[in-house]
């Protein structure tokens, strides 16, 4: 956009708070029971994840690189587009995002993800899967506009944090800056909404990134 | 400069028959239409007030909140009003718009405002006739460039249809005070028929340069932001309204903040957006005698800077 400069974040949001979580309530109400089905790959996720089978990497990135892609194509393509010509750039950045997990899941490398999950790992993964919802409820927003993980943007990205928190530092390079960016761009959407969690997924990404490499030390040895 | 305007007689039926919308809302203020300015450029009179669509009309593919908007319209047009504002920048507005006009059946009634809003003037035909087919009407009435957006480029193609007969007006658009050097330039030096500014009682810029050079050039004048996007009206909610709004016959502080714009002489229009039906009806009610005179304005404004 030419003389961007001129423009206050305010300026560019181009919907209410109403009409932003309205596209959740027609998302879930066109899709169920496909929320059974992404809860349901997200218990696989964290089971898959403590299990100590040699093919867990193929199957979670799969399961992860499908989430992020049906996120593009049904939410940001088939619903956020409608109202925010930005979102096929976002979407484009969460069919990059599929590429690389289906990457990670092709070349099948055991430890890239990381070591198999003890307690911890599979607590903090549920959390960052069911932050999201939580969140929404306590806001006090209606159920029937929760965002869940596999078929909404922020829930898909926070789990994913969560997932790579204990995964070595090669793989968080290449498979954490997008959901970095994601969460940032969200919260810069839902600060500026006055949506009263617009601090959630900002905050998971700055933990994402600064938590795991303080802990490597006493993780090192999973 | 004013007369009442009342919807043609065909058009009305037209939205009677749409949705009923006498029957819909009973207190509707229908007896006399709002007061109208004539356009400077044209033999044409405008409402003085109109329908902003920034946010509130982009709801997307959502079936109920796209019958909430035509509703909104619907009490707009049962009022008399008459200019609605969009642009390509404003995500789904258009296509709502247009959903709203054809299922009234107002798409003649309408004074079509649109922008155009793309870094190259290559693009713009291409945007213009997407635009066109969102609103579904035959041609716009009005096209301003967008945020002053690759003016140089953008121009001479609008002023190039309004030859051809394939649009009516042409016109400039800024807000918040943005670039206004850059816009009285313009206005200046290109046979613009409006421009479009934000002007209210805090935000008075553009009674300095840009409004009497409106006046002296002949170009309308379309005031956007009336409310600074409701910011206004949210910090005046619940002071109680003072001596002077009974006089010039407010009942809310819209209405005043609306008079107060509407009664400068260089304004066409004022366009409010608003997502509510009875928030139309109020704005639209605005737009009758008596309206404020110099003194009042005066008044007016440090009343409501006071407040702010
Ligand atoms: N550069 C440009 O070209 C440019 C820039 C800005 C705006 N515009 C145009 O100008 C239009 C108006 O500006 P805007 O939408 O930014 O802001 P605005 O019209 O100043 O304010 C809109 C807000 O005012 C509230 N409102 C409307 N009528 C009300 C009433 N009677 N009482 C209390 N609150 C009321 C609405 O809330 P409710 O929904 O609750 O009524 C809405 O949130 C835009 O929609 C757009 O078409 C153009």
């Amino acid at each position: 956009m030419s003389a961007w400069w001129t423009y206050a974040p305010g300026d560019l949001l181009l919907f209410s708070e109403r009409t932003y979580y309205r596209m959740f309530e027609l998302h879930n109400a066109a899709l169920w029971p496909a929320q059974v089905v992404a809860l349901a790959l997200a218990l696989a996720v964290a089971l898959l994840m403590a299990s100590g089978w040699g093919h867990r990497v193929r199957a979670v990135g799969a399961v992860i690189a499908a989430c992020w892609l049906f996120v593009a194509w049904t939410f940001l393509l088939g619903r956020y587009a409608a109202i925010n010509w930005v979102a096929p750039w976002f979407a484009a950045l969460f069919i990059v995002e599929a590429a690389l997990f289906a990457a990670v899941a092709v070349a099948g490398r055991p430890g890239a993800l990381g070591g198999r999950w003890g307690p911890a790992q599979v607590v903090v993964f549920a959390a960052a899967v069911l932050a999201q919802p939580a969140a929404g409820l306590l806001a006090g927003r209606p159920w029937r506009q929760a965002e869940i993980f596999g078929l909404a943007p922020d829930p898909t990205a926070i789990a994913t944090l969560g997932l790579l928190a204990v995964a070595p530092r090669g793989s968080r390079w290449l498979l954490l800056p997008l959901p970095v960016l994601w969460c940032a761009v969200s919260g810069a959407t839902l600060w500026t909404m006055g949506a009263p969690d617009a601090w959630l997924a900002p905050t998971a990404a700055a933990f994402a990134m600064v938590a795991p490499p303080l802990l490597r030390g006493r993780t090192a040895g999973v | 400069m004013t007369q009442p305007f009342l919807l043609r007689r065909r058009d009305f039926v037209r939205l009677l028959g749409a949705g009923g919308a006498a029957s819909l809302f009973p207190g509707a203020p229908r007896a006399a239409g709002p007061l109208v300015r004539a356009l400077p450029s044209s033999e044409e009179s405008l409402p003085l007030v109109g329908l902003g669509s920034w946010i509130t009309f982009n709801v997307g593919d959502d079936p109920a909140a796209r019958n909430d908007c035509a509703r909104v319209m619907e009490a707009f047009f049962a009022a008399g009003g008459r200019m609605i504002d969009s642009s390509p920048m404003y995500g789904s507005s258009q296509s709502v718009i247009g959903y709203g006009l054809s299922k009234l059946g107002m798409r003649e009634a309408v004074f079509s405002a649109d922008k155009v809003w793309t870094g190259s003037g290559r693009r713009g035909p291409t945007q213009i006739e997407e635009s066109r087919r969102q609103w579904g009407v035959p041609r716009f009435d009005l096209l301003q460039v967008h945020n002053l957006l690759a003016w140089e480029e953008h121009l001479p193609i609008l002023f190039g249809m309004k030859a051809e007969g394939r649009l009516r007006h042409v016109g400039i658009t800024t807000s918040e005070g943005r670039r206004h050097g850059e816009f009285v330039r313009i206005m200046e030096s290109q046979p613009l028929d409006f421009i479009q500014v934000t002007y209210n009682p805090l935000d008075r810029e553009v009674e300095r340069r840009i409004l009497p050079l409106a006046a002296e050039r002949g170009i309308g004048v379309i005031v956007n932001r009336p409310f600074r996007q409701g910011a206004l009206t949210r910090t005046l909610e619940g002071e109680p309204l003072p001596g002077w709004a009974a006089d010039i016959g407010c009942r809310t502080w819209a209405q005043a903040i609306l008079k107060f714009i509407i009664a400068h002489p260089a304004v066409t229009c004022a366009i409010p957006a608003t997502t509510r039906v009875d928030h139309a009806r109020e704005n639209m009610a605005a737009a009758i005698d008596p309206l404020p005179d110099a003194k009042l304005r005066r008044r007016m404004a440090s009343d409501i800077e006071k407040r702010a």
